[in-house]
């Protein structure tokens, strides 16, 4: 573990992604504490106050103050985009992972059902499933967490199945083994580190998702700082005041960044092949 | 390409068909405690909520009420809207239409930007135009198309107005203003795709680059031009094929939020209004329909593949 995090750390991206991913936790922890202002004062006489001295990153149509709403904000969007594809990652693997230890029949059975889902696209599976079970930002993590689900599965099928040769494996069936032992215990543990990649880079689509939905108006509900409500709701007054709009494209699309430079320099730590 | 695997290529559409069917159907109509109150909402009068049950034919047990759906829409009946009582089927037809030429626009603009790019990244590799493109890509992978969209309607359309902001114009009304009004969407769908798909090229054609037969090529004495256009842009398009073919389901979910945000009465549109109005027929025939066109355009992707590789020969 110490010896991938070093490795993370001799790449670029690495280093330039934990340093982000720093900032996003120290944000989502103390946000609350670091935030200037609380983030639902309001000051009419401060409405849409250009960014300075007084307000970082300007304020809002209501005087809110915009950096205070980020800083509070990023609890309400990053931790559950998180939650949401690391669940939906360890379902997937569940099932991608028992898909290869069953073989033959069920695995080709499985794996068409699987690509009958991913054909319809997530965005559109979040969507038939928020307008089902409510929208909210609970519901909206766990729509998010099952679209993620079959493509994780069918990523970790594929690592699964040179692991279903390995002797290790064959050792544990030839025991008398139970299925479910075999899959929990002896294969997905083998099946982790690209998974944890493919689920970091994942991490950065949830969080454009989360946004999305809550763009929408199926995702968090006002008066919440979520980022992708809090474009939302600047849209009226981008004429007045682009400074609310782009505070919040800015963090979600560094968000996004950072996880996507986490992941590619996972991929290059991780995969000793892969050397240059 | 034999007829068997064509066959077979058939069948997977069908059963992807009828996964996404029981699927759509189930998450809107079965698995809902009672769609009658999702339809309605909380304040609904019961005999208003037992007038829809008995239309929806809520009662019945739910394979029976799937039968009933799924033969209908197989004679191409996907019901009546809720919200304004006309057929589903044609309304989401047209709307598709419009959907195509905005999702088709975007996979050519993408396609002139990203090959050419790609390929000029992976022949200054490490070189300043290489960082440039890998830095565009990290950056277009990380705006969500809403953002991109809000920013480029800002910029473009309202601070320096050089293109019309919303709004959709058929082609076939006033071509130039039809196009005026596509291009800001464009730009916002093609973007992601410009930089999954300029990686790919990237990767590919240094793959090319140090292959045996490009050296063969080379030391044969062609001209560079030749090599680069005839042997190597060929061999990187290749699995480009591929991964174009699975962006067409981000260019779907590109195309709901682009079409919401400009306004442009496609059939991502009608999704959303669908979903906000508890249009229940139309969230279904929406979503089967999308579904449908995504499996459609993969197996069209498969088969060009096979068409472009000659030494792939499936049986």
């Amino acid at each position: 573990m110490t010896d991938a995090l070093h490795r993370l750390l001799r790449t670029p991206q690495g280093v330039l992604g934990l340093g982000l991913l720093a900032v996003l936790v120290l944000a989502c922890l103390l946000g609350r504490s670091l935030a200037p202002y609380s983030p639902e004062a309001m000051d009419f006489a401060g409405r849409f106050a250009p960014p300075g001295a007084r307000h970082w990153f300007g304020a809002d149509q209501l005087g809110r103050d915009v950096l205070s709403r980020l800083l509070v904000g990023a609890s309400s969007t990053i931790p559950l985009a998180v939650a949401a594809t690391f669940s939906g990652a360890l379902v997937g693997a569940c099932v991608g992972t028992l898909s290869a230890y069953l073989g033959g029949r069920w695995d080709e059975a499985i794996t068409r059902t699987i690509d009958a889902v991913m054909a319809i696209p997530h965005l559109l599976l979040a969507l038939i499933l928020v307008s089902t079970l409510g929208k909210g930002s609970t519901n909206a993590a766990l729509a998010i967490a099952i679209s993620v689900a079959p493509s994780m599965a069918r990523v970790t099928r594929s690592v699964a199945l040179s692991v279903r040769q390995q002797d290790y494996v064959k050792a544990a069936i030839a025991r008398g083994e139970g299925a479910g032992w075999i899959v929990l215990r002896e294969m997905l543990p083998n099946v982790a580190a690209p998974l944890i990649i493919e689920a970091t880079i994942r991490v950065a689509f949830a969080v454009m998702l989360f946004a999305t939905l809550s763009f929408l108006g199926l995702g968090a509900q006002p008066p919440a700082s979520e980022w992708g409500l809090m474009i939302s709701e600047a849209r009226r007054f981008m004429h007045q005041a682009p400074w609310i709009l782009v505070a919040p494209a800015l963090a979600i699309a560094t968000t996004a960044i950072c996880f996507n430079l986490l992941g590619d320099g996972l991929r290059d730590a991780l995969n000793p092949r892969d050397e240059r | 390409m034999t007829l068997a695997w064509l066959l077979r290529r058939f069948f997977t559409v069908l059963y992807t068909l009828l996964v996404v069917s029981v699927l759509v159907f189930g998450l809107t109509q079965i698995l809902p405690a009672d769609a009658a109150v999702t339809l309605l909402g909380e304040n609904a009068t019961p005999a208003a909520l037992a007038a829809v049950r008995e239309r929806l034919g809520l009662g019945d047990p739910a394979w029976l009420q799937y039968w009933h759906w799924l033969s209908a829409l197989l004679q191409g009946d996907f019901g009546t809207s809720m919200r304004t009582s006309q057929p589903v089927g044609p309304a989401m037809f047209t709307a598709l239409g419009r959907s195509l030429l905005l999702g088709g626009a975007s996979l050519v603009v993408m396609l002139v930007i990203a090959v050419p790019l790609g390929m000029w990244a992976a022949l200054r590799r490490g070189k300043a135009a290489d960082l440039m493109s890998s830095l565009v890509s990290y950056l277009g992978v990380s705006f969500p198309e809403f953002v991109t969209a809000t920013l480029l309607l800002i910029v473009v359309a309202d601070y320096f107005q050089l293109l019309p902001a919303t709004g959709y114009v058929p082609p076939g009304e006033d071509l130039a203003d039809s196009i005026r009004h596509l291009i800001l969407p464009v730009v916002t769908v093609s973007l992601i795709m410009v930089a999954h798909v300029s990686r790919m090229v990237r990767s590919e054609t240094i793959d090319v680059l140090n292959s045996d037969y490009i050296r063969a090529a080379r030391l044969k004495g062609l001209p560079p031009r030749t090599v680069l256009l005839r042997h190597v842009l060929r061999n990187a398009l290749l699995p480009t094929v591929t991964i174009v073919a699975l962006d067409v389901g981000y260019l779907l979910g590109g195309i709901i939020v682009v079409e919401e945000i400009f306004a442009i009465p496609g059939i991502g549109r009608a999704l959303i209004v669908a979903i906000t109005s508890r249009d229940l027929p139309s969230i279904q025939a929406g979503a089967v329909i999308m579904a449908a066109t995504y499996a459609v355009a993969n197996t069209l992707a498969d088969i060009a593949y096979v068409l472009i590789d000659r030494r792939i020969r499936y049986d």
